[in-house]
């Protein structure tokens, strides 16, 4: 086999006009496969140690079910709530103009530059029972913290950027005809707003809503304070790959990232795939 | 439906700069008549356009209205004025195929008026075949090129059977062979159905073509308006003069009776004093030799032999601006026009706009 | 200009709805953090920053955020350069493969780190023979922090990158200026600004990250303890206060992140208006 027919022989650089293509991708290679593949032979070597009733034994094991239960009825409310409330968030940080609006947009992205751990005491701080929201939230029969409402609000403070930061620039370029030509047709906000608007935004919000849920299915820090981490009632799935690790047992811990790693990169492709195949639409392929 | 605007004004405040984008304009437009309004960029038409469709509002201040036949719509929001608008950039919904664009206005109506599912279809489908795009009604905007974009956009406008149809730059967007399709295609499109419409353009011909009436616009006044005819023949003032085509200027001292220019001669009966005549192209005669009332000498720059005339451009000490002639082809060949070559002009006719920018036109035979 | 919901009331009632929802569920922890870190006063929030595992938390805490930064300025210019400069196949994949770290829970990511480099992994017991432990010490905290925040720079360099297109830096080329200097001169200043709201963000999340180094650490106090993971074993022993103490300095780290993005987008506004 010739150099020529490898496909990132030196041999074609000529035909590339801008310098640096061998040291960046040289760098990038390298980069990739030590810091992200190289890691993941590490769990595969692992979960080969296991036969395949083992590995279903360890990941359908009624706690670790359990905690799959709570994650992900956690991770779809705060993503709900987080659609809902990010797109407020984002309609009004575009459309209007208010005081404080400056300082409202910053405060967005307090979540993602916010360290989880801080997130989750605080958090778990404010609404205890003697806590600020707490105070005034239990006797109205609501106890948020060491429940899953507690776990859900966690993950809704930790993924509202995502929502707010994908739809806010797609409603910044929609043009201002789209309000007109609906206008001039007689539609009310109400119907303007889910004719029209609402379809040019959909392809971000889900996205946005899919991240965050992707995000929620992981995070960590930001709920086990609040959490309680009760066996069977409010033990998320990133702790049960914890205990496991903290109980030397690396075959469980191993087999249960391995589910939550193949979810979370399902989801992404999903997303991904669903994207593309939504703005194709719009850009003239048949729907 | 006869529309009347009165005391249409418009500014806008940007900082501590206040610009006047509409000085409050009259304007009555009878039932059934093609209005053109012709400008400049920044003239203000789209501005007029758009407070009369209700997507800007005039300045309170001013005593504004705005009458839809007997209907005072001054207040009246966008939603509720049953108009019709057609965007120079289409704006169809892109996530909608072109019988939903189309529909979109009667499915949003109040459930009361809203007419069936089988009638909407039928509307639909009758308003496409008006338009000739049958054939694509379950296509997505992104793949029907500009011109059938503009029909589907048309429409859309036109399935609620507004009283009016506005249209911004209509056909802006579009390339000159599409354009001039769909300006025939409109006119005759608003002879059959006898709605009243406004349409903004910057360009000339399609202005002058399309309009019953044209109302020429700069720096937020209308100048004139009136039938392409008259605007093109009395032109108002200097601005719609030069706005309407192409413009030679000369300038130069009276005295006597004699306008000089440099090495340039040309009797005129004016006042003594500096003097600016204006020549169109087409009055501009070129001849090997000089006449008594005129020795205008010139040189051919440059020859330009593609359509009906002979564009030949002229240059000369005593020209600021080089002047533009159009000859016909059988002038052409018998000057036997070549690059280098020293003529005369002489003038058909010529126009002259005194400082007050009031009408005074002259005329000559040469 | 009329758009949709403009009408006072819709205004209005949108804009208060967020504001009361945005200042009970973002602003509200935001300043229960400093008040709880100053709830026994300054001296008692200054002797918890003071304290003596605080300061070794802290001093670890920059140590590995000052080692993590170049090595992702480098990874992610070169591959925003790659990707965005050259078309070749599998350019793709290597754009999708770069989201990982983002997707993969931050306890995963550390698990992975563990079984390879752990005693028990193929490769960490190489390295056990040969004496060198990387785990439950800081070159793991190190490579694990590397992991979550590698994707930060060229995720903000990638786009800028793609949409300036390659026209410059060709026509330097056409100029004859070398690699180097086309890329320092032509590439840079362009860039600058998306790089170093990178390098914030890299920052940001590797002087807070949690899950990923509480795996790898061992949380030994004095010595694999950053700061998160201090503030954590406090709260644990019910010391709330100097919790929050630490707390309030990651606060303030993320509040200056916030500021410094905050300027950077209205210089980048600015630029926008007038160039």
């Amino acid at each position: 086999m010739s150099i020529r027919a490898l496909p990132f022989a030196i041999g074609r650089a000529p035909k590339r006009v801008l310098p640096g293509f061998g040291l960046s991708l040289g760098v990038s290679l390298l980069f990739v496969s030590l810091v992200l593949l190289l890691p993941m032979t590490g769990l595969f070597g692992q979960l080969a140690g296991l036969s395949l009733a083992e590995y279903w034994a360890i990941i359908s094991d009624g706690r670790v079910v359990a905690s799959y239960t709570v994650t992900i009825g956690a991770a779809a409310v705060a993503a709900l709530v987080n659609a809902a409330f990010g797109l407020l968030l984002a309609w009004v940080l575009v459309r209007y103009e208010f005081p404080g609006k400056r300082l409202l947009d910053a405060l967005m992205d307090l979540p993602f530059a916010l360290p989880t751990a801080v997130a989750g005491i605080t958090l778990a701080t404010l609404y205890s029972s003697n806590g600020w929201m707490g105070r005034l939230l239990e006797p109205l029969g609501l106890q948020v913290a060491y429940t899953w409402v507690g776990i859900a609000l966690a993950m809704a403070f930790t993924s509202i950027p995502f929502v707010v930061r994908t739809v806010q620039p797609v409603l910044e370029d929609l043009p201002v005809e789209v309000d007109e030509a609906a206008l001039t047709l007689g539609a009310s906000d109400g119907s303007a707003f889910r004719r029209v608007i609402l379809p040019h935004l959909w392809p971000a919000l889900v996205t946005g809503t899919g991240l965050a849920f992707v995000r929620s299915l992981g995070e960590f820090g930001a709920i086990i304070f609040i959490a309680g981490n009760m066996p069977y009632e409010t033990e998320i799935t990133a702790l049960m790959i914890f205990v496991r690790l903290q109980e030397y047992d690396y075959a469980g811990a191993s087999a249960i990232a391995s589910v939550v790693l193949f979810v979370s990169l399902a989801l992404l492709l999903a997303i991904n795939i669903w994207q593309g195949r939504f703005i194709k639409r719009l850009h003239g392929g048949r729907g | 439906m006869s529309i009347r605007l009165q005391n249409i004004g418009k500014h806008f405040d940007a900082g501590r700069q206040r610009t006047q984008a509409l000085e409050p304009v009259n304007l009555d437009i009878h039932d059934g008549e093609l209005i053109g309004l012709l400008g400049p960029s920044g003239s203000g038409k789209t501005t007029l356009l758009r407070i009369i469709a209700g997507l800007e509002s005039a300045d309170p201040d001013s005593g504004a209205r705005i009458l839809f036949g007997d209907r005072d719509v001054t207040q009246v929001h966008v939603r509720d004025r049953r108009i019709g608008f057609v965007f120079q950039h289409y704006a169809l919904f892109r996530h909608m195929t072109v019988f939903d664009n189309v529909a979109f206005g009667l499915t949003v109506l109040p459930r009361k008026q809203r007419p069936t599912t089988g009638e909407i279809r039928a509307r639909v489908h009758r308003l496409l075949e008006m338009v000739q795009l049958e054939p694509l009604a379950n296509r997505y905007p992104a793949q029907l090129s500009g011109g059938q974009q503009q029909r589907v956009s048309l429409a859309r406008a036109l399935a609620l059977r507004p009283d009016v149809l506005l249209l911004d730059e209509p056909f802006g967007a579009l390339d000159a062979k599409v354009r001039q399709d769909l300006r025939r295609w409109l006119r005759h499109l608003h002879d059959e159905l006898g709605f009243t419409s406004i349409f903004v353009t910057h360009d000339q011909e399609e202005a002058l073509e399309l309009s019953d009436r044209v109302a020429v616009m700069s720096n937020g006044r209308i100048e004139q308006i009136d039938t392409p005819d008259a605007v093109y023949k009395a032109p108002a003032n200097r601005f719609v003069f030069e706005f309407l085509g192409d413009v030679n200027h000369l300038e130069g001292e009276v005295r006597d009776g004699v306008l000089t220019c440099g090495e340039a001669r040309l009797s005129a009966s004016l006042p003594d004093g500096p003097e600016e005549l204006l020549l169109r192209p087409h009055e501009v005669r070129l001849a090997p030799a000089p006449t008594p009332e005129a020795r205008l000498p010139v040189t051919v720059t440059a020859i330009s032999p593609v359509g009906a005339e002979v564009r030949v451009e002229l240059a000369a000490d005593w020209l600021g601006e080089p002047w533009l002639a159009t000859v016909r082809h059988a002038d052409y060949e018998r000057l036997d026009l070549t690059r280098g070559q020293r003529l005369f002009v002489i003038p058909r006719r010529w126009h002259r706009f005194n400082a007050e920018t009031t009408q005074r036109r002259q005329a000559m035979t040469a | 200009m009329q758009r949709i919901g403009d009408a006072p009331a819709v205004r209005r009632t949108l804009v208060a709805a967020a504001l009361l929802l945005a200042a009970l569920f973002l602003l509200l922890p935001l300043v229960a953090i400093f008040a709880q870190a100053f709830a026994q006063g300054v001296g008692v929030f200054w002797s918890n920053v003071s304290d003596h595992y605080t300061l070794r938390a802290i001093g670890l805490t920059l140590f590995i955020t000052a080692l993590t930064i170049p090595v992702c300025l480098v990874f992610g210019v070169a591959l925003a350069w790659l990707v965005t400069r050259f078309s070749f196949p599998g350019r793709r994949v290597l754009q999708t493969l770069i989201d990982i770290p983002f997707a993969v829970s931050p306890v995963v990511a550390g698990l992975v780190y563990l079984l390879l480099y752990g005693r028990n992994g193929w490769l960490g017991g190489w390295l056990d023979g040969h004496d060198i432990q990387l785990m439950f010490a800081w070159p793991g905290i190190l490579m694990v922090t590397i992991f979550v925040t590698c994707p930060f720079v060229a995720r903000e360099l990638i786009p800028l990158m793609q949409a300036q297109g390659s026209r410059e830096e060709e026509a330097a080329v056409t100029l004859g200026a070398p690699g180097w200097t086309i890329f320092r001169r032509v590439t840079l200043p362009n860039i600058r600004w998306a790089l170093l709201y990178g390098v914030i963000l890299t920052n940001a999340r590797a002087v807070g990250e949690f899950g990923a180094v509480s795996v790898v650490s061992g949380a030994i106090r004095g010595q694999t303890n950053t700061l998160p993971l201090h503030l954590e074993q406090l709260y644990q022993d019910y010391n709330t206060v100097g919790a929050f103490a630490s707390a309030a300095l990651l606060a303030l780290i993320a509040l200056l992140t916030l500021a410094a993005k905050a300027t950077l987008e209205w210089r980048a506004a600015r630029q926008e208006a007038h160039p």
